[in-house]
């Protein structure tokens, strides 16, 4: 295996939880629900994930049950947000503090325990490929699933009807509700997608990244994906390369550092924030942009009025 | 045009004694109704008469205390907008319910009920808009549109359901004189398929152009019947407006040579394609005086108002003058500072804050010109809660503001208690000008008349007043001049005992009556398109 190989397998392992729980969290944007909590929902899949793989010794029992975790604690969310109608924001908040605290607690005993790694599957043939089989053809099953999430995300917003009816909440929530579209129900399953994905980062985080349960070991990943959303204005294409750029900016860090280059890390640490403001002070440059580009229903309640 | 088709006869929409009654107010009392196959039927009438509240009903969203709606010889009763839909009644809102960021096409395939895929709507769409003149790129997004676009993505997401009578809430309001021409032909394009049209306006040059019978309504009441052609602007300005006007029971009895409010030659171009601009506005107020102005709305009205309230400055600060300062580039707390209050037309969100106090929507108002009363000195400016307090149960009490608990949100009082609370927190500074805006829009009776004393009040106490208002009645009751504003002009105030209903009718139509007592020059600027 050369540098440049390990180098960019590198780079795919750290763009992987990125990419799923950005792209959750798109889905959850999209339908006008802003769910700060990501960083939270990460940190419990993982430390789900770590915990069933550790005992069951099955790492992809492990990952469901990751995914699991995010998912149900996004129900959470949920319900406080669609139903209780609290503020979002503040929610959001709450939750990713409270998944920082409770995975700590969970994850005290398994600190120092040794992982299950989710071995890499090899796609027979493909991964003959020079340069490109390894990277791409020899990965582990959340790898495969990160990118099966793209193309899935992208035909069901784009393609579907339902796709169509979930932009249009994001986008007029008042409006969708006088077409008869069900606005509170459509936000409940697209928050729960958006926390399986989260949770299903953070499995990928405990199982293939590095095997082994740290506590706060989301190291802020939810954050970046928050920011990825942002920078890639809400589109399925656009994460997916910012995911690998993001990605490659942290591992090109690390090596910057190795190599003694004269860039502090902590510049490059914030790149992805520095980015996002850059897009979005673009995206508010005029408000065609806007308009076209950001959920206008954002983080606002809906309450049908009876 | 009373085409016959095979299969029903030639009445397809019939209403009989319908009426609604909400509380103590009849919005409909009685109305008959007839629109037939492949005609344009205008139904006319000023904001409040009843057009909405009909309209409703017969879509759907409302349910009619009493009456009979009959839909192709056969009684129906419509519960909801599917079953209007259902049925083949079609309706285009006023108020666009289109998703920005979306494009054309799903715009159009998601009000659609079955479940066609979007490229299918989008070349039903597109054939559809051709055939009727009506171009529209399926693929465009909406935010990039313009409201005329808009409203043909309405028209068109409406005709895509192959109605045989389409409904159209005062379709021009929001569209440029090129844009309606487009209109009108599609609106003659939908008759000659004997589908029919039935055209909400208080536009009288429209109506008379293109529609073919007009039913008029006045405070609920059917007022009219009558094929538009056939009547002049100023007949049917009264049919709309009423004949019923009651004496004049104010005469004014100490106007003062003292002038409080004086524009001369104000003009201020329209701000927006669906803005009027002013032109050459010459009006003065003498302290004690009330002047009435009268118009059809969207004239110049709202217009008007921004620029005597100071929510649009002039450009030359001379252009204004009240109490005898230049206030023409000032802003809203420095003309209240100089003794002017201001009631504008919308209350919620203009002149009050829904979810806020009634307290603080006064504090809210006037901060600025009552702060020695209402603030601490110093830096903090802190709220003097308790002189609020004092000065707001003092105005509920002054003006029988009714309402729930104490000092409730503004949004939870209703629209007469809330309009006497604003006018009331303007009145309780006895400013010595005060311009008002439609002051008893959608007001109920006993609250409009608590309103318009207190105007009058107001004057008899010296102030200066001008009450802007699509109500002839209120204007002939409080005023003591009355002037017409006309596509942005404003005719000359003439005494309120001089002034005729036919007079009115005419300034208000803005088309030169051969029987009005033209000649002088006022009229013809006036009149001058």
């Amino acid at each position: 295996m050369s540098l440049i190989e390990a180098v960019l397998l590198t780079i795919t392992t750290a763009a992987t939880p990125l990419l799923l729980a950005a792209m959750g969290e798109l889905v959850a944007e999209r339908s006008g629900v802003l769910n700060l909590g990501v960083e939270g929902m990460i940190v419990m899949g993982a430390v789900v994930a770590f915990a069933i793989a550790q005992l069951s010794g099955n790492p992809y029992l492990g990952a469901l049950c990751g995914a699991i975790a995010g998912c149900v604690f996004s129900l959470l969310f949920g319900l406080l947000t669609l139903t209780l109608v609290t503020n979002q924001v503040a929610t959001g908040l709450a939750l990713t503090i409270l998944g920082l605290g409770l995975s700590g607690m969970i994850g005290e005993s398994f600190v120092g325990e040794p992982g299950v790694q989710l071995e890499p599957i090899a796609i027979p043939l493909l991964d003959q490929l020079p340069l490109l089989g390894p990277l791409i053809f020899k990965q582990d099953a959340i790898f495969y699933l990160s990118i099966l999430c793209v193309i899935g995300v992208s035909w069901f917003l784009f393609r579907t009807r339902l796709g169509l009816q979930l932009r249009a909440i994001g986008d007029s929530h008042g409006s969708a509700h006088a077409l008869g579209i069900s606005v509170i129900k459509t936000r409940y399953y697209a928050v729960m997608f958006g926390g399986a994905c989260a949770g299903l980062a953070g499995a990928q985080l405990s199982l293939v990244y590095t095997p082994q349960w740290v506590e706060n070991m989301s190291a802020g990943r939810g954050w970046i994906a928050l920011a990825l959303v942002v920078f890639a204005s809400w589109r399925p294409l656009r994460v997916l390369a910012g995911a690998y750029l993001f990605g490659a900016v942290t591992i090109g860090q690390l090596h910057a550092q190795a190599l003694g280059f004269g860039i502090p890390s902590q510049f490059l640490s914030a790149l992805p924030y520095l980015a996002t403001i850059l897009v979005l002070v673009i995206i508010s440059r005029n408000r065609r942009l806007t308009l076209m580009n950001t959920p206008a229903s954002l983080g606002q309640s809906f309450v049908p009025d009876r | 045009m009373a085409t016959q088709e095979p299969g029903h006869g030639d009445c397809l929409l019939e209403v009989r004694g319908l009426t609604k009654i909400f509380g103590e107010l009849r919005a409909n009392d009685g109305i008959d109704l007839e629109i037939r196959s492949s005609e344009i039927h205008a139904l006319l009438g000023e904001n409040g008469a009843g057009k909405s509240t009909l309209v409703k009903m017969l879509f759907g969203s409302l349910e009619p205390t009493s009456g009979q709606i009959i839909w192709k010889d056969k009684p129906v009763v419509i519960s909801s907008p599917g079953q209007a839909r259902a049925l083949g009644i079609g309706m285009v809102f006023q108020h666009f319910s289109l998703f920005e960021a979306l494009t054309v096409a799903e715009n159009i395939a998601l009000s659609m009920d079955d479940d066609v895929s979007i490229e299918n709507i989008a070349e039903q769409a597109a054939v559809l808009s051709r055939e009727y003149g009506l171009p529209l790129d399926p693929n465009a997004h909406v935010a990039d549109l313009s409201v005329g676009e808009r409203q043909r993505i309405e028209i068109v997401r409406t005709l895509l359901q192959n109605p045989e009578l389409i409904i159209l809430d005062e379709p021009t309001s929001v569209l440029t004189p090129q844009e309606a021409d487009k209109l009108f032909e599609t609106l003659e394009k939908i008759r000659s398929e004997g589908r029919s049209v039935l055209y909400i306006s208080h536009r009288l040059e429209e109506v008379q152009r293109i529609c073919d019978r007009a039913t008029v309504l006045r405070h609920g009441k059917l007022t009219g019947d009558c094929d538009p052609r056939a009547e002049t602007p100023a007949s049917l300005a009264t049919m709309m407006v009423g004949s019923e006007v009651k004496s004049v029971s104010n005469t004014g009895g100490n106007i003062t040579d003292q002038v409080l409010i004086e524009t001369k030659q104000l003009s201020a171009p329209a701000r927006t394609p669906f803005a009027v601009e002013l032109k050459d506005i010459d009006l003065t107020v003498r302290a004690g005086e009330i002047i009435g102005i009268a118009g059809v709305a969207g004239n110049g009205q709202s217009e008007l108002f921004d620029v005597l309230s100071g929510e649009e400055t002039t450009d030359n600060a001379g252009d204004l003058r009240i109490c005898g300062t230049d206030a023409g580039r000032m802003g809203i707390s420095a003309r209240r500072l100089l003794g002017a209050g201001f009631v504008p037309e919308e209350r919620h969100g203009h002149a009050a804050v829904s979810s806020m106090s009634l307290s603080e929507n006064m504090v809210l108002a006037r901060h600025m010109s009552d702060a020695s009363t209402f603030l601490t000195g110093g830096p903090l400016k802190i709220i003097r809660y308790d002189a609020v307090k004092n000065a707001s149960e003092r105005i509920i009490k002054e003006m029988d503001v009714r309402m729930s608990g104490v000092d409730p949100e503004a949004s939870s009082l209703s629209g007469g208690n809330l309009q006497k609370f604003i006018v009331g927190r303007e009145l309780d500074r006895k400013p010595s000008v005060i311009i008002v805006n439609q002051p008893t829009w959608g007001v109920d009776a006993g609250a409009a008349s608590r309103i318009r004393q207190a105007l009058i009040d107001l004057a008899d106490a010296g102030s200066a007043v001008v009450v802007i208002s699509q109500d002839l009645d209120e204007i002939f009751e409080v005023a003591t001049s009355i002037a017409v504003i006309n596509e942005g002009r404003l005719s000359e105030a003439e005494p309120a005992s001089d002034m005729t209903l036919e007079r009115i009718g005419l300034l208000m139509g803005g088309i030169h009556g051969e029987d009005s007592p033209v000649g002088d020059t006022e009229m013809e600027a006036a009149h001058a398109h």
